[in-house]
C-alpha cells in the first residue's frame, strides 16, 4: 500500500486545481461567446428570436446543471456521438454560463433609459452605431461587476464535472479520500482551495460594484 | 431512436424520487430562510463580533461548491465523530447553503429600511414586536422576495447533487432507471423536464404566496 503524506495530498490537489482552472476558463469563454450571440439575438427586437432566447434561458436555468451534464455525457454517447468527459463538461457548462449571463446582461442593458435608443434614432444613427457608440460603452460598465461575480458560480459549477468522471479538484479529492481514509483533512483542503480561487473574484466583484456606484 | 415507452414501467421510481426532492426542498426552504433571517438580523443589527462570525460563514459557503460542502458534511464529519445518514447530511448541507445565500439577500432588504422609519414607529408607540414585524421585516421581505425565491429554486436544482451520496431523489431515480434499461438519454431528458416542471411550479407557488403575504398593499 502506498502511504500518502500531507505533502502528497496537497501536491495532488494542487495539480488537479490546474484542471479546475482550465475548465473554468474554457467554460467562461464559451459561455461569454454564446451569451454575446444570444444578447445580439435579443436586441434585434425580432419576436421569434426573442422567443428562442427566452426558451433557451428557461430550459437551462430551470434544470439542474448535473442533469445537463448527464444528458451531454451519457445521453449523447447513447445516441451514438462519442464524447469525452472534458467535452461534455465544457458543453454543459457553456450552456449553463450563457443562460445566466444573457439574463444578467439583459438587466444591465434594460437599466439604460429607452430614450437613448430613440434619441440615437432621431440623430440618424443606425442600429449597430447606436449599439457600438451609445449602448455598449455604458452597458459594459454596469455589467462588469455582476459578470465577475458570476465567474465564481462557473468555478463552483466545474465541481460537478467530477460526477461524470472528469478528473479535477473535487474528483481528486474523492480519490484521495478513498486512498487515505482521511475525509476531514482532504475535503477541508479541497474546500480551502476552492475558497482561495473564488474569494478574490468575489472581492473584486464587490470592489467593482462600489467603484461603479461612486462614479455614478 | 428514442424509446420513451421503456420508461413507463418505472414511473413509480420517478414518482418516489420526485417526492423525496419535493420534501427536501420544502423542508430546506423553510429552515434555510429562517436561518438566513436570523443571520441577516445579526449581521445588520448585532455587535461587531457576531457580525464578523456571520460574514465568515456567508463567505465560506458562497465561495465553495455545494458538492464539496456535501462531501465534507457526509464524509468529513463522521471522521470527527458525527455520524449522519445521507438524508440528514443532505438536509443540513442544503439548509446551510440556502442559509448563507439568503442571509446576503435578506440583509440587503434590512439595509433598505431607513433608521427614520424605526424611529417613527417608536414615536407612534409601536412596541418592539410590532416594529420588528410590521415596520422592518414585512417591507424588507417584500423588496427582496423575487431574489429570495429564485435562490430557493436554484437550491432545489442544486439538490440534484445529493444523489451522489445515495439519497434516493429524482436524479437517483434517473440513474437507477438508466442502469436498468440503458435508455440514458430518455431517462435524463424526462428527469430534466420533471425538474423544469418543478421549478415552474415552485415559481407559481411562490408568486401566489407572495400575493397573500404582501396583501396589505392592496387591502387598505
Amino acid at each position: 500500500m502506498i502511504e500518502f503524506s500531507n505533502y502528497d495530498i496537497l501536491r495532488n490537489l494542487l495539480f488537479a486545481t490546474q484542471w479546475t482552472i482550465l475548465l473554468s476558463l474554457a467554460a467562461f469563454i464559451g459561455g461569454t461567446t454564446v451569451a454575446l450571440a444570444l444578447t445580439a439575438m435579443r436586441l434585434t427586437r425580432n419576436p421569434a428570436m426573442q422567443r428562442i432566447v427566452k426558451i433557451y434561458v428557461e430550459l437551462f436555468q430551470g434544470t439542474p446543471l448535473l442533469m445537463q451534464m448527464f444528458l451531454c455525457f451519457f445521453g449523447l454517447s447513447m445516441l451514438g456521438y462519442e464524447i469525452s468527459a472534458w467535452s461534455a463538461a465544457i458543453l454543459s457548462l457553456t450552456f449553463f454560463t450563457s443562460a445566466f449571463l444573457v439574463e444578467i446582461w439583459r438587466g444591465c442593458i434594460d437599466t439604460l433609459p429607452k430614450g437613448q435608443w430613440e434619441a440615437s434614432r432621431c440623430l440618424g444613427l443606425s442600429f449597430l452605431q447606436t449599439l457600438r457608440h451609445i449602448i455598449l460603452p455604458q452597458a459594459i460598465r454596469v455589467a462588469t461587476a455582476p459578470t465577475v461575480g458570476f465567474s465564481v458560480q462557473v468555478i463552483k459549477g466545474t465541481a460537478l464535472a467530477s460526477v461524470i468522471g472528469f478528473v479535477e479538484l473535487t474528483k481528486v479529492g474523492t480519490m484521495l479520500n478513498n486512498a487515505t481514509f482521511e475525509p476531514f483533512k482532504v475535503f477541508t483542503l479541497v474546500a480551502l482551495i476552492y475558497f482561495l480561487l473564488c474569494y478574490p473574484l468575489s472581492l473584486y466583484s464587490k470592489h467593482l460594484e462600489k467603484k461603479f456606484h461612486v462614479s455614478r | 431512436m428514442l424509446y420513451f415507452s421503456d420508461l413507463l414501467q418505472y414511473s413509480d421510481v420517478f414518482l418516489s424520487g420526485l417526492k423525496t426532492t419535493v420534501e427536501l426542498t420544502v423542508l430546506t426552504t423553510i429552515l434555510g430562510v429562517v436561518l438566513g433571517t436570523v443571520c441577516a438580523t445579526v449581521r445588520q443589527y448585532g455587535n461587531r463580533a457576531s457580525q464578523r462570525v456571520v460574514s465568515v460563514y456567508v463567505e465560506l459557503i458562497r465561495n465553495t461548491p455545494f458538492i464539496v460542502q456535501l462531501f465534507f458534511i457526509f464524509f468529513g464529519l463522521p471522521a470527527i465523530g458525527m455520524m449522519l445518514s445521507p438524508w440528514e447530511a443532505s438536509m443540513i448541507a442544503l439548509t446551510i447553503n440556502l442559509g448563507a445565500y439568503s442571509t446576503e439577500i435578506i440583509r440587503a432588504g434590512l439595509a433598505s429600511i431607513s433608521k427614520g422609519q424605526i424611529e417613527a414607529a417608536k414615536v407612534l408607540g409601536l412596541n418592539f414586536r410590532q416594529t420588528l414585524i410590521r415596520v422592518i421585516f414585512t417591507p424588507a421581505f417584500e423588496k427582496i422576495y423575487p431574489a429570495l425565491t429564485s435562490q430557493c429554486i436554484i437550491v432545489m436544482l442544486g439538490s440534484a447533487v445529493i444523489s451522489q451520496i445515495s439519497v434516493q431523489d429524482l436524479t437517483y431515480a434517473a440513474n437507477l432507471v438508466q442502469s436498468r434499461n440503458f435508455r440514458a438519454f430518455e431517462s435524463y431528458l424526462v428527469t430534466a423536464l420533471l425538474y423544469l416542471g418543478l421549478s415552474i411550479l415552485l415559481r407559481f407557488a411562490f408568486n401566489a404566496l407572495g400575493k397573500r403575504l404582501f396583501a396589505y398593499r392592496t387591502s387598505n
